[in-house]
């Protein structure tokens, strides 16, 4: 079925008169119709009474004047005689005729048996009815079309009523009166005209009442969807007029209500979120200036350390790496709370990914050196541009990458990008102990730690994943793990290209292609990656 | 992870430098007096003559009288705003101007660096990446031989920090005059937002493209024709920036 037109899907005014029109109509017609056949048979029916009698008694003029004629065999006698019987009865019919006569022969004509008729030709009997006339001898009647001799005059529908009669001496005969409806005909017309007209004048106004009503409906309800989506795009001061006190005023009134509990909701987020910001912005000054000078001053100690004695020289050195450690969490902690006071904002531009991975390659060589792992990278040809917050991304794969380097039990890791027409995405793959079951969404929660009693070499704050998570979300993009014991864990990041484009598919899979036997089967896994090359770190 | 980004390694060529007797002088305005001492026992210790101002509104009179070779300004000042005193710093001298900033947010970056900073420092930072922060800004690449380079209609004369159009001189700060110099050099190379924050700023790992975009805006307004259709600082989309066609 093919759809219906816009203007009925989208407009309930067009359904609503459209279907009054459709239901006016057949309810119209068939009012008509009934109406019509009414007066039809009305009309008809008292015309054939007065017809069929009036036949009748002229059927009983015409015998009596037969009976009482004694013609003798002579053809030129009773061709006198028939004419004259018919003239007699012709005269009966005034002026203009109500009727025209007809006497015709029954068949078999013996000889030249004298037929004779007035204006209507033979013709306009039908020969069911001369046929029946004939059978059963009795007067029968029927519809039929009045034919005159005379070429000029039209057709008419008309009544033919037929007897038998018998002409002494010379055989049976049929006389035919026939009636031209002209009149009735005339009448119906005037009739049907009108019923046509006021049919159509009723289903044009049904229709127009229909419309009238509805725009009545429609109209504030349109009013209300146009308020709604202004309140919506934001103008949250808009509001319906409330008239009168009907069920559209209620509409008008629930619709305000509402709008003004969301405005007071809104507002009650907005301020509590700029509070939050604020406070957030507040905290980060006020702890960030005296930690400066710490800062400056532990490092002035920390420096100098090779003059001191030995304990202090340690405190020193304590004090530096625990001012490190609390700095760390410190920006973390601040950067997680500007997340949740909705104070994080994207600042994207094109930037190649290649080039991004690149330089966190550089920044974790030295601790993979350390570590005796080697960072091998996977990465297409051709540029993959995303629109991106270079800063945001670098923070991401640095975390990524330094973790993967952590836990990766000095194997090698394995950085892959990969490219799509809609998606960028950068798979960190390392071969150290892995997750297990479960565990894969579990890393992104704040402070959480796969084993606690593990040691630390770069003193992550144990938010690094969570920030990370937050800020490939910002850039409405997919940060995801995988992870098996004892298999390592790949961690991939999918970036729309651009950041009105959604994400469907990564052009990476999640589960890494080197992976146990248990995932070896499922090396189907759609891998979209353009022509790679190796490069060799 | 909020640090490692600003991680910063010192250029081989700064650190080696020793320089005898007072560096420069730095005028660092901050109304948080341990932090200010603190600034003053480092830049000491550096070889800088360090002189301060703890309010804001008094800053500029400060400025005139000492006129330092460099500010370090605090964005949150009593008084008057950091921002306030950044602009009015700039609309009278290109001397370099560092912030100190505590705020990451693009916003507030942005509108620091637009105010007229040359660099920003985000607190808390090491005594040694402030001091690499003022040291790249007051290093001048004296080059002795006379060098004139060309930028769509600029002439370039290297040696005397000038750049001219038609013979109209045209005011650039100092950064604003390296970044177009660096450009001019290499007409023929698109110089990626990492490099530029390399060969201007002295960073190395540095992800922050902020400074690279602020200033060249910044240095657009003042040279080119139309700012909004550049001719001489062209973008190439997705990698950078290089010099127009002559």
């Amino acid at each position: 079925m093919s759809r219906p037109p816009r203007a009925w899907r989208s407009s309930v005014s067009v359904r609503v008169v459209i279907t009054t029109l459709a239901l006016s109509l057949l309810v119209v017609g068939l009012v008509g119709v009934l109406l019509v056949g009414r007066i039809t048979s009305g009309l008809l029916d008292a015309k054939e009474r007065a017809s069929v009698a009036e036949a009748q008694s002229g059927a009983a003029e015409a015998q009596s004047l037969l009976d009482a004629a004694d013609t003798g065999a002579s053809t030129q006698s009773a061709s006198a005689l028939v004419e004259n019987v018919v003239n007699t009865l012709k005269a009966r019919a005034g002026s203009p005729p109500l009727f025209e006569v007809l006497m015709l022969a029954t068949p078999p004509r013996t000889g030249d048996a004298p037929e004779f008729r007035t204006a209507a030709s033979e013709t306009s009997v039908p020969d069911d009815l001369r046929s029946a006339v004939q059978s059963d001898l009795r007067q029968s009647w029927t519809y039929t079309t009045v034919r005159y001799a005379s070429r000029e005059r039209a057709d008419v529908p008309g009544l033919a009523v037929g007897s038998p009669l018998q002409v002494p001496k010379v055989g049976q005969y049929e006389l035919y009166y026939v009636f031209p409806l002209t009149q009735e005909q005339a009448t119906l017309d005037v009739v049907q005209r009108a019923v046509l007209l006021v049919g159509i004048l009723l289903v044009l106004t049904l229709g127009g009442i229909a419309y009238v009503v509805t725009r009545q409906v429609v109209s504030p309800v349109r009013l209300a969807a146009r308020t709604a989506e202004r309140f919506s795009a934001g103008h949250l001061a808009e509001r319906m007029k409330v008239k009168g006190e009907d069920d559209l005023a209620l509409l008008a009134t629930s619709f305000n209500e509402m709008a003004a509990n969301l405005q007071l909701q809104i507002n009650r987020l907005e301020a509590l979120s700029r509070v939050q910001q604020r406070f957030v912005s507040d905290v980060s000054h006020e702890l960030r200036t005296p930690l400066t000078t710490v800062r400056m001053a532990a490092d002035l100690l920390y420096e100098s350390r090779e003059g001191f004695d030995p304990a202090t020289a340690r405190s020193a050195e304590l004090l530096q790496n625990q001012l490190d450690r609390f700095e760390a969490l410190l920006g973390d902690l601040l950067e997680i709370s500007r997340f949740d006071a909705g104070a994080a904002v994207l600042d994207p531009e094109p930037v190649d990914m290649r080039s991004l991975v690149d330089r966190v390659i550089d920044v974790a060589a030295p601790l993979a050196e350390r570590k005796g792992c080697e960072l091998r990278v996977v990465a297409p040809q051709e540029s993959c541009l995303v629109d991106a917050d270079a800063r945001r991304i670098d923070r991401v794969l640095r975390n990524l990458v330094l973790n993967a380097v952590e836990h990766g039990e000095g194997r090698p890791v394995d950085i892959t990008i990969g490219c799509s027409d809609e998606a960028v995405a950068v798979a960190v793959r390392d071969h150290g102990v892995g997750l297990r079951p479960g565990e894969s969404s579990l890393v992104f929660n704040r402070f959480w730690r796969a084993d606690p009693a593990r040691a630390r070499s770069i003193g992550g704050t144990g938010l690094g994943l969570s920030i990370a998570l937050e800020d490939v979300r910002l850039h409405a993009g997919w940060l995801q793990a995988w992870g098996a014991p004892g298999d390592g864990a790949n961690f991939r990041m999918t970036l729309p290209r651009t950041a009105d484009s959604h994400l469907t598919e990564s052009p990476l899979p999640l589960e890494p292609a080197d992976a146990g036997p248990r995932v070896q089967s499922n090396l189907a896994t759609p891998y979209r990656s353009p022509r790679r090359e190796e490069v060799p770190r | 992870m909020q640090t490692a980004s600003w991680g910063v390694r010192l250029r081989p060529d700064l650190t080696g430098a020793t320089m005898t007797g007072v560096k420069g002088r730095v005028l660092v305005v901050d109304d948080d007096t341990a932090l200010a001492e603190m600034l003053g026992i480092v830049l000491r210790t550096e070889g800088f003559e360090p002189v301060f101002c703890a309010d804001g509104a008094r800053a500029l009179a400060v400025f005139r009288e000492t006129k330092p070779d460099l500010v370090l300004l605090d964005l949150m000042l009593p008084g008057r705003d950091g921002i306030d005193v950044c602009r009015s710093i700039r609309a009278e001298s290109g001397v370099p101007i560092v912030m100190l900033t505590a705020k990451t947010d693009t916003v507030d970056v942005v509108l620091g660096l637009e105010s007229g900073a040359d660099d920003y420092v985000v607190k808390p930072f090491k005594p040694k990446e402030l001091v690499a922060r003022v040291r790249t800004r007051l290093r001048r690449t004296d080059s002795t031989s006379p060098e004139t380079l060309t930028i769509g209609d600029l002439q370039i004369d290297v040696a005397g920090h000038a750049v001219k159009r038609d013979g109209e001189p045209i005011s650039l700060t100092p950064l604003e005059f390296d970044l177009l110099a660096a450009l001019a050099r290499k007409p023929w190379q698109v110089f990626t937002r990492e490099i530029l924050l390399q060969e201007v700023w002295g960073y190395r790992h540095a992800a922050d493209t902020r400074l690279v975009n602020v200033h060249v805006q910044r240095l657009r307004s003042k040279i080119e024709h139309d700012p909004e259709r550049p001719q001489i600082v062209v973008t190439v989309r997705g990698v950078g920036y290089k010099a127009g066609p002559p």
